[in-house]
């Protein structure tokens, strides 16, 4: 096997690993620059913000919402406004140590309804479905110095549009075949050398195999977030990760799947944080969803397909214990057409800022990278931790 | 004008088909070949024979689930455990039905024409009702209408319990109904109304497509008219009573009394019937639309000629949708009849199922004796009917041929080539499989194997094998 891409040393476990280094010298220097890992989580089939982050102190809420209405009694009191879903646990301790923030009345651009349109443009970075091919999470890498190869890691078996482009991308998933014959991966590995798109594929397929060790996982929140972990915590390690969570779209008996899915999201946070030891205090988690759900209750016991949701930071290095929001209101006027949250805060401003802050970048330079075109909607605060 | 093509057997058998079986003979006319397919196609081939109907499912599962209700709750766990894993079994025996029907399929491309149209068309069986009616869903709203008219297959599809239960169909109710003025009498504090979900997939997905230009009122105009329109015992009485609609075979069943009386305008256009004629005359109007034509035609050319479709193709395939009242023979004919479509160059990676069911002829299998197709279609990233969103499966190369996909066919590769029947010389079938396809660099590396197995696992991860 010959080494192709001597800086995705990070990706070797073998001895071959130790020959990597010498064509290296960088990547120490790289290292030095950027010890912050970024992690994004998609929450595929828009997530009900009004119901993870609930305005309990706005007067309409409890009517919009009524068989559906969380009792404030019951949820994590946040501040005056705002509570957090009783099932987010592990995240409402979180915010009490200053290390989850939250973020509500927040959307892309989009504002129509399809989850597929919406997904695209929240992976992509565009203003419109499909004007853009390549995702802007692949766009951030190339802004790393010195990090644009295979820096970034999917758990996943396929790589999410949103890390998809230029830069090159490792995914993983646990796999619960049994290993085949060393031969036959050799035997591939020379049928593939010619082959531009397998020869891509096999390296990092090989290189995240020989990373993840011997111990296969199964794939439940808490493993997903330890798997995520053991990449990220690595000295070598990817400084990029994206987790793709689904299930959120909830049409009809809506308390009890919410409360499930967020339970999950809840135990995935906690794994990260557990298994990331030091590393969490470098670390930021941005958990986002393609758009909303409606304010009112349906006839179903679930919400439909809304505008504005609730977005979090997650982790140690975020400045937390604060929920940032421009609140529009849920009174009838109030609503965006008469049945969704307005957004007053773009994610692609909440994105670029994350991102600039959290690997020291120029802001005004990141937002263009990663929403071309694309001028900043609603105003923030410093984020993170200096 | 007699062109030499000498990948056209390999581009009929592969591209267009299931993949190349041992015993197959390369046809000499390739689009001879997959026409005559289209006149001998059986809707209800014998694999299919243990098939329960759907009504049957449907009416067992409400019998069960009055059962469990009617014990003492401390009682009621084992047999809900029960119910699930026979809802259960019932989902991995149509998939076991369905791969076998793949195996030894007479019309290869008429079968790969269903499995597309069900994916199209996708369910998704997470929910243990719509997982154990995944199969008669394929069945009984696919299978027969693939060679008909698309409307026909839409109403089809749209009325099955499967979609019905997957998009929350079931649980709508007209919030002027008789139904709702009822329970708002009885508990004034439950409110019961619209669900659109049906309703903007239908718009979106199945027939018009995404920003074709309809609005939020089109879909709540749609969904209202879409009322009643439910499932026997799962939203609907089981027994007819006045008012309902009851289809015994599948279980469907109209309930006048959740219908949302009055006329509904949607797209710019009156809809005045009464009952369910009100949906379904807006759903025909709908499937004649010209932007149906254009979706339909879009994504059978990505399907079959590229991931991103030549133009000229979809322009074409609309046309004859158009020309023909939405009649899809004329639709495939026209597909065949494109140059665009036998280009020697593989245009297409495999899908996860593709390449399994084309390993699987490939090795001449026929039945499927120690093979579990459900856990294998998981571990390659696609759980059959289980998308997990009702736009199916993408039908681009983007979003499965990521490296650790990759690994597990070569991982699974190895595991079919050394299943006890496997022991086929690698050497000798290549060329029988890719015929006119088989590359210099393929055959050598299947010659110089250690092994026959590890030869045998090479090409079915071969660069040609991989792609069609």
């Amino acid at each position: 096997m010959t080494i192709a891409h001597p800086r995705r040393r990070w990706l070797q476990q073998t001895a071959l690993a130790a020959a990597a280094t010498a064509f290296a010298p960088r990547v120490l220097f790289a290292r030095a620059e950027t010890d912050r890992r970024f992690v994004f989580i998609i929450q595929r089939g828009a997530a009900d913000g009004l119901n993870t982050v609930i305005p309990y102190a706005d007067p309409a809420y409890a009517g919009l919402r009524r068989e559906l209405a969380i009792d404030p009694a019951q949820a994590i009191r946040l501040d005056g406004s705002f509570a957090l879903h009783p099932a987010l646990a592990a995240t409402g301790e979180l915010y009490r140590a200053g290390q989850a923030l939250f973020l509500h009345a927040v959307a892309s651009p989009y504002r129509e309804r399809s989850h597929f349109d919406g997904q695209n443009v929240l992976e992509t970075g565009g203003t419109r479905p499909y004007q853009r091919k390549d995702g802007w999470l692949n766009r951030l890498l190339g802004m790393l110095p010195g990090l644009k190869d295979a820096e970034a890691i999917a758990l996943a078996p396929t790589v999410p549009l949103a890390l998809r482009g230029q830069g090159r991308v490792a995914s993983y998933a646990p796999s619960a075949l049994p290993a085949p014959p060393d031969d036959l991966l050799l035997r591939v590995q020379q049928l593939y050398e010619p082959d531009a798109q397998l020869h891509t594929l096999w390296d990092a397929a090989l290189e995240a195999r020989d990373m993840a060790g011997p111990g296969r996982t199964r794939q439940n929140p808490a493993e997903l977030g330890k798997l995520a972990a053991t990449f990220l915590k690595r000295p070598d390690g990817p400084r990029i990760a994206m987790v793709e969570t689904g299930g959120w779209d909830t049409h009809a008996g809506q308390n009890a799947r919410l409360a499930a899915q967020l339970k999950n999201l809840d135990a995935l946070l906690a794994a990260l944080k557990e298994h990331l030891g030091d590393a969490w205090t470098r670390t930021v988690v941005l958990v986002a969803t393609e758009f909303g759900r409606t304010a009112a209750v349906n006839g179903t016991g679930g919400t439909d397909h809304g505008t504005g949701s609730a977005a979090m930071l997650v982790g140690g290095a975020v400045r937390g214990g604060r929920v940032i929001a421009d609140w529009p209101g849920l009174g009838p006027s109030q609503l965006l057409e008469a049945r969704d949250l307005r957004p007053t805060l773009g994610l692609p401003t909440l994105i670029a800022a994350t991102a600039a802050e959290c690997f020291a970048l120029d802001p005004g330079r990141t937002l263009q990278t990663l929403y071309p075109g694309q001028t900043a909607a609603g105003r923030l605060p410093g984020l993170l931790t200096s | 004008m007699a062109v030499h093509e000498p990948a056209m057997p390999g581009i009929a058998l592969n591209r267009f088909g299931l993949g190349t079986r041992p015993d197959d003979t390369a046809p000499a006319d390739g689009r001879r070949w997959l026409l005559e397919q289209l006149g001998r196609y059986e809707p209800r081939p014998a694999a299919w024979d243990p098939l329960p109907a759907s009504g049957d499912l449907v009416r067992d599962t409400v019998a069960r689930q009055r059962e469990i209700r009617d014990t003492p709750s401390d009682q009621q766990a084992p047999a809900r455990e029960a119910l699930r894993k026979a809802q259960r079994q019932h989902y991995l025996d149509a998939i076991d039905m369905r791969t076998l029907s793949a195996l030894d399929a007479p019309t290869p491309f008429v079968e790969r024409l269903v499995h597309f149209w069900a994916n199209h068309f996708a369910i998704s069986a997470e929910n243990p009702a719509v997982a154990m009616l995944a199969g008669s869903f394929e069945a009984d709203a696919i299978r027969p209408h693939v060679l008909g008219r698309f409307e026909n297959m839409v109403l089809a599809v749209e009325r099955h319990p499967a979609m019905l239960l997957f998009l929350n169909q079931n649980a709508s109710i007209g919030p002027g109904s008789v139904a709702a003025t009822r329970a708002t009498r009885r508990n004034p504090a439950q409110q019961r109304g619209l669900n659109e979900n049906l309703a903007r997939e239908i718009m979106e997905l199945h027939t018009l497509g995404v920003r074709s230009g309809y609005g939020q009122e089109d879909v709540t105009e749609f969904a209202r008219a879409l009322t009643g329109w439910s499932v026997a015992g799962l939203g609907a009485p089981d027994t007819p009573r006045r008012g309902v609609e009851l289809d015994q075979g599948t279980g469907y069943a109209f309930q006048a009394e959740r219908h949302e009386p009055g006329p509904r305008t949607v797209l710019g256009r009156r809809y005045g019937q009464a009952g369910q004629q009100q949906a379904a005359a807006i759903i025909r109007d709908f499937a004649r639309a010209d932007a149906t034509a254009r979706h339909v035609a879009t994504k059978l050319a990505r399907h079959f000629v590229a991931d991103n479709p030549p133009p000229a193709v979809v322009e074409r395939l609309a046309r004859a949708y158009r020309d023909h009242d939405g009649e899809l023979k004329p639709v495939y004919q026209a597909l065949i009849a494109s140059p665009e479509a036998w280009r020697p160059a593989p245009a297409k990676f495999k899908t996860p199922w593709e390449w399994l069911v084309s390993a699987l002829r490939g090795l001449g299998r026929t039945d499927l004796q120690g093979v579990r197709v459900a856990a294998l279609m998981q571990q390659l990233g696609q759980p059959l009917w289980r998308p997990g969103s009702p736009a199916g499966y993408d039908d681009v190369a983007g979003s499965w041929a990521a490296p650790d996909a990759l690994m597990r066919r070569v991982e699974l590769a190895g595991r079919l080539a050394s299943l006890p029947d496997a022991g086929m010389d690698a050497r000798q079938l290549a060329p029988r499989l890719l015929p006119g396809q088989l590359g210099e660099a393929t055959a050598t590396a299947l010659s110089r194997a250690e092994s026959g197995r590890t030869a045998m696992a090479l090409l079915l991860v071969s660069p040609e094998f991989l792609r069609r």
